[in-house]
């Protein structure tokens, strides 16, 4: 590491006494420097999309209406409701997986078996979003459109979210591929979670004839379930802002739908498909399409990781 | 004949004990079946990347470019932004693990520490944008070019901003693992704090250091979205810092929307040797952590 040999080649030619604040204050200032980048960064989205906030202020998040041709219309609805939709469906499907898995690896699994385990379904994670992406084109969609579509429509076809004809790249699809990518998150702060509720806890219950079971859900799930929350909107989080897999999976069509069965766009997917093609004020507009996603992300995140640190420091005192 | 009372321990009656203990087992195996189900899709990728990677891959495959059926640019424009990307953010990153880690114990520790984490969760697509509009704008008030706006700078400035914070956070991580008698012993001997951080913390923790790094590495390679509006993409070689490059990623993505068979094909090759270098990668650090803790015994 060249920087670091340069750090301690300059810090070996300084009286003794001034080595110490001087590089506590340089990593200080650089520690702060990469947090004041979150700030930055905002603020450079906001100064970026002016144009477009000032232009169509609050009415860019209600307007249903994307239109670069004069006099230029720009609105965000359908674009947040597809966000809102697949993150739903994703949590709906992810989130009980996810707490089996996590069920599974902490409370269940013989121990020679937790280990290799708990690896492989990080191994979830490691798989690029746009090799998921490339999976759901030519693998999950012609599933969901010959197999899994017409089951689902089969027995819930009286449901208007499953009217229409399955064509495998729809909001459904995307749901689906973003419930796949959202477990490695929820299963592992799960995990953590449930490692973190003190062994009284179980001893307590299977000493009173409790069932494995029994315990998990009374003594376990229960006293983990603020560190499950916030595992579960740290998933959310993770499904609002991933772009790639949803962009190859979600079909492309700018409208609000009813219907799973129905393409549709969401706010990554959008900037994505037309950031690189726009005229000034739609830029300016996508930017703040961009704004919007990062100030939702922001608040998901800030609220989960509270959740989560005050159940983990809780466990850790308890034990 | 006798009439089985127990199938494999459990009670064949319907009573109330009997079916808490039945439900034990089927609330088991629904727990098992979840694991399986998760798997199904990681399964799934690696077989078929790895049939249909294998059909796209011949002798000339790594050598051309994109343009002419090969890979060789984008695995190349790969590794320039990853090694760039690493050359900012490690330095950067690993001196933010150092604060966290040997001067966090305070409230504005651990507020940094919180918006480090908050940070690692920001949408890559995001970062992208940033990283465009400060091109943009300062190309606009003439600071630099505006031709560095689809450029491999821009893209080195996005990933940079994605890989910082996880660096700090998996560097700060490492040298907790360093105990504090290590560090006790040095200050014993009137080293001075800095110099116990550089020579003793730092080496010891080592191998875990090398493991964020290499974690950090393997997820900025796959981004994409990013790219999209920084690196950008060429079907040709590298053609210096100030011009757009191509990625895998940005491969895999252009080739999968393809309506050529044979460029589909490109793309899951150029999967296949995606995600074979993130499970080396993941492989070789979960290796090289365990080795560590075998010898120093610093098992959390």
């Amino acid at each position: 590491m060249l920087s670091l040999r340069i750090v301690r080649r300059i810090a070996r030619g300084l009286p003794r006494s001034l080595g110490d604040p001087l590089f506590k204050g340089l990593s200080a200032v650089v520690a702060i420097g990469v947090v004041a980048l979150l700030g930055i960064i905002t603020l450079v989205l906001a100064f970026a999309a002016e144009p477009s906030i000032r232009r169509f202020g609050p009415s860019f998040l209600a307007g249903g209406v994307w239109n670069p041709v004069p006099p230029e219309v720009f609105g965000a609805a359908p674009f947040v409701y597809g966000t809102l939709v697949t993150s739903a469906l994703a949590l709906l499907i992810g989130v009980p997986i996810s707490l089996g898995i996590a069920i599974f690896l902490s409370e269940l699994a013989p121990a020679w078996l937790r280990i290799p385990l708990t690896y492989i379904v990080e191994l979830l994670a490691a798989v690029p979003s746009v090799v998921y992406g490339l999976w759901g084109i030519f693998v999950l969609a012609p599933t969901m459109r010959s197999v899994i579509e017409p089951a689902v429509q089969a027995t819930l076809g009286f449901l208007p979210i499953f009217q229409g004809t399955p064509i495998g790249s729809d909001k459904f699809a995307a749901g689906v591929i973003l419930a796949v990518m959202v477990v490695p998150t929820i299963s592992a702060v799960s995990r953590e979670a449930l490692l973190a509720v003190p062994a009284n806890q179980r001893e307590a219950a299977l000493s009173l004839g409790a069932t494995r079971w029994e315990t998990t859900r009374l003594a376990v799930l229960r006293y983990a379930r603020a560190g499950i929350f916030g595992a579960i909107i740290l998933g959310l989080g993770r499904a609002v802002g991933e772009t790639m897999a949803v962009t190859m999976m979600i079909g492309n069509r700018n409208a609000i739908s009813v219907s799973l069965f129905d393409q549709g766009q969401t706010i990554a997917s959008w900037i994505a498909n037309n950031f690189t093609e726009a005229g000034p004020l739609e830029l300016s507009a996508l930017i703040e399409l961009g704004l919007v996603l990062m100030l939702m992300s922001l608040l998901i995140n800030v609220f989960a990781r509270l959740m989560v640190r005050r159940v983990l420091r809780r466990g850790e005192g308890a034990a | 004949m006798r009439f089985p009372t127990h199938v494999a321990g459990l009670p064949l009656r319907l009573d109330r004990e009997a079916r808490r203990l039945w439900k034990d087992l089927a609330m088991s195996i629904a727990a098992l079946l979840c694991v399986v189900i998760a798997l199904i899709p990681l399964g799934s990728i690696l077989v078929e990347a790895t049939a249909r990677g294998l059909q796209a891959i011949g002798p000339s495959f790594f050598s051309l470019d994109t343009a002419f059926g090969g890979i060789g640019n984008a695995i190349q424009g790969t590794l320039i932004l990853v090694a760039l990307s690493s050359l900012i953010s490690l330095p950067v990153g690993i001196l933010t693990g150092i604060y966290l880690s040997e001067f966090g114990k305070n409230p504005l520790g651990a507020s940094i520490r919180f918006f480090v984490d908050v940070m690692t969760q920001v949408p890559s697509i995001v970062v992208g944008i940033f990283a465009y509009s400060v091109i943009l704008e300062l190309g606009q008030a003439g600071i630099v070019s505006t031709r560095l706006v689809f450029s491999a700078i821009s893209g080195t400035l996005a990933l940079s901003v994605i890989m910082i914070p996880f660096v700090a956070r998996t560097a700060e991580e490492a040298m907790r693992l360093v105990s504090t008698s290590t560090r006790e012993a040095g200050l014993a001997l009137g080293i001075p704090r800095y110099r116990v951080i550089l020579r003793i913390v730092l080496p010891s923790s080592a191998s875990a250091l090398v493991t964020g790094a290499l974690l950090g590495v393997a997820r900025v390679a796959g981004e994409t979205a990013p790219l999209l509006m920084t690196a950008f993409g060429s079907g040709f070689g590298f053609s210096g810092l100030d011009h757009p490059v191509e990625s895998l990623p940005h491969t895999i993505y252009t080739f999968a929307l393809s309506p050529y068979t044979a460029q589909n094909q490109t793309a899951w090759g150029a999967s296949l040797v995606l995600v074979v270098m993130m499970l080396l990668i993941s492989v070789f650090s979960r290796l090289l952590l365990r080795s560590r803790y075998r010898v120093g015994g610093a098992a959390p």
